[in-house]
């Protein structure tokens, strides 16, 4: 009884070194290709010293972030500011367990835990990262990362509200709340995929997962021009590190929910065309979603590298008067259309 | 667990500590919750209180930058209130658990619970919008009508405010900010005199 429960125990472990170990690898690499590719799109050549072709870059940066003295600014609340970086990488990792990655030969999710919440989970979890944020421009006792907080704190309550909206259309769409059966109503090929008939929550879904994550062009949290860095002004070494991590883990995260909630997740995008079906049935399902998530992770950098960054005014105006109107009326719509049973998306339902 | 991060809240020296035990008492309360499987209400909780109400909450506070020895003086002075009203609501509480409704209650959702595929989500939103659809229904007007007068109560719109328009910002053309003027060149070793 005890032994079996020390194996399940050992197992889950076993499952989570096995979701975290990547992710902690892809976010070491992203931060190496957006060096790249924004370099790349500024006609520069970007990070090529360390290693071949500037491979090892990451490694570098990492090792120099570890050995880098933690300094504490004084009259700074010490509990409060050495706890912020880990509030802020405790939700973006915690949110990872319920991400389904690819169907079993049964069709059944394969995830860390198939919870039937799985969509409010997450809602709630990436909700709980401002922490993180608020409580290190606080606890910073300086002035900048005062700003960065607020501004931070403001944006992200806004754009959660849009980002809820258009998460309600695809449980509307889908008839469920997890993840899995969210991926398995959209079976069918890239034609049934619910990017189609929820286009305007899908770009609303990505441009507010850019401003919940504080990235360029929606960056005023850090707005270097302005308040140097935001809420990280303080933070040096490995607590820097941390917060680094978190955001980019992040980054990863909402391009995975934007692939599975709205691009088919590991389904492939050949389904139901004759010849092509067959030709790329090898492929194995978390190949595609990868592939998909790549594609929104390239999309994220190229975002920063092509838009100026927004007014703060006209950034609150984007998600009160502009995202959180369209979501309500498309919900509508929707609902409409569900009615209706409009094919091919709501026929079956 | 959760008693001793309420109790904090009311005593903590500092109020951005105090609200930030207010989250710990909401978690705590979500993992009740969670035990009495009740998903949906733990993660809803966690996602309203400590997700937007909390934030606006404490974006409040630090904004306030409260003077806390002006706070605590008026804290002995309070308490014997304070311990009464407790003592009500204790009371009602207890007395309200111990009615019927609630007993009842307690044996046949134990029961419905234990049924593999049991979604509390499902049940809770299969109930919610039909045998109780217009409760539902009044309590969201009721808190629709606290946004309202809560807007109109504290917006004032103060004369010679400024306001932009951002549709007029976006249709500027160039002939509105630019004007090119034509001039006569200077003539030569006049200008580095």
């Amino acid at each position: 009884m005890i032994y079996e429960l020390i194996i399940k125990i050992l197992f889950i472990l076993l499952k989570i070194v096995a979701i975290v170990g990547p992710l902690i690898i892809a976010v070491a690499y992203l931060t190496f290709m957006e060096r790249k590719i924004i370099g790349y799109m500024q006609v520069r050549i970007g990070p090529n010293r360390v290693g071949p072709k500037g491979l090892l870059q990451p490694f570098a940066d990492t090792i120099k972030l570890l050995l880098k003295e933690i300094i504490l600014p004084t009259n700074a609340n010490k509990f409060l500011f050495l706890i912020a970086p880990v509030l802020s990488i405790g939700p973006a990792i915690a949110a990872w367990a319920v991400i389904p990655f690819w169907a079993d030969s049964q069709n059944v999710p394969v995830a860390l835990t198939n919870i039937d919440a799985s969509l409010l989970y997450i809602l709630a979890l990436t909700s709980i990262g401002v922490y993180g944020v608020i409580i290190a421009g606080w606890a910073s006792n300086s002035k900048y990362a005062f700003l960065g907080a607020m501004r931070s704190a403001a944006q992200i309550v806004s754009y959660e509200i849009a980002m809820g909206f258009a998460l309600v259309g695809v449980l509307m769409a889908a008839h469920s709340i997890n993840l899995g059966q969210i991926v398995q109503q959209q079976a069918g090929g890239i034609w049934h995929w619910f990017w189609l008939p929820l286009l305007p929550l899908f770009v609303i879904y990505l441009v507010s997962g850019v401003a919940e994550t504080n990235r360029a062009p929606f960056d005023v949290a850090e707005g270097e021009s302005e308040i140097v860095a935001g809420f990280h002004v303080e933070y040096s070494g490995v607590t820097f590190a941390v917060f680094f991590l978190a955001e980019y883990a992040n980054i990863i995260l909402i391009s995975m929910l934007t692939a599975l909630m709205f691009m088919g997740g590991w389904l492939s995008p050949f389904e139901g065309i004759p010849v092509l079906e067959k030709a790329f049935a090898w492929v194995p399902g978390i190949a595609w979603l990868l592939a998909k998530t790549a594609f929104f992770m390239f999309c994220f950098l190229w975002f920063r590298a092509t838009f100026p960054r927004y007014r703060y005014d006209q950034i609150m105006r984007l998600g009160w008067k502009v995202f959180i109107p369209i979501t309500i009326i498309w919900l509508l719509l929707l609902g409409a259309a569900i009615v209706a049973k409009i094919p091919p998306w709501f026929s079956g339902q | 667990m959760l008693l001793m991060s309420a109790l904090m809240v009311v005593s903590a020296r500092n109020t951005i500590h105090s609200a930030l035990f207010l989250v710990l008492a909401f978690f705590t309360c979500a993992a009740l919750w969670i035990l009495l499987r009740a998903e949906f209400l733990a993660i809803a909780l966690v996602l309203v209180y400590v997700g937007a109400v909390m934030v606006l909450f404490l974006f409040v506070v630090m904004m306030l930058n409260l003077n806390t020895d002006l706070l605590r003086e008026g804290f002995i002075r309070h308490l014997p209130l304070g311990i009464l009203i407790a003592i009500a609501i204790v009371a009602e509480m207890f007395l309200a658990l111990n009615s019927g409704g609630f007993r009842m209650l307690d044996q046949a959702a134990l029961k419905a619970v234990d049924v593999p595929g049991y979604s509390n989500t499902r049940a809770l939103g299969s109930v919610l919008y039909t045998k109780y659809l217009y409760a539902f229904e009044i309590a969201a007007v009721i808190l629709l009508l606290a946004m309202v007068s809560a807007i109109t109560l504290t917006m004032r719109r103060l004369k010679g405010t400024r306001h932009q328009n951002p549709a007029k910002q976006v249709k500027v053309m160039r002939a509105d900010r630019l004007r090119i003027v034509k001039m006569q060149a200077e003539p030569k070793g006049d200008s580095n005199d």
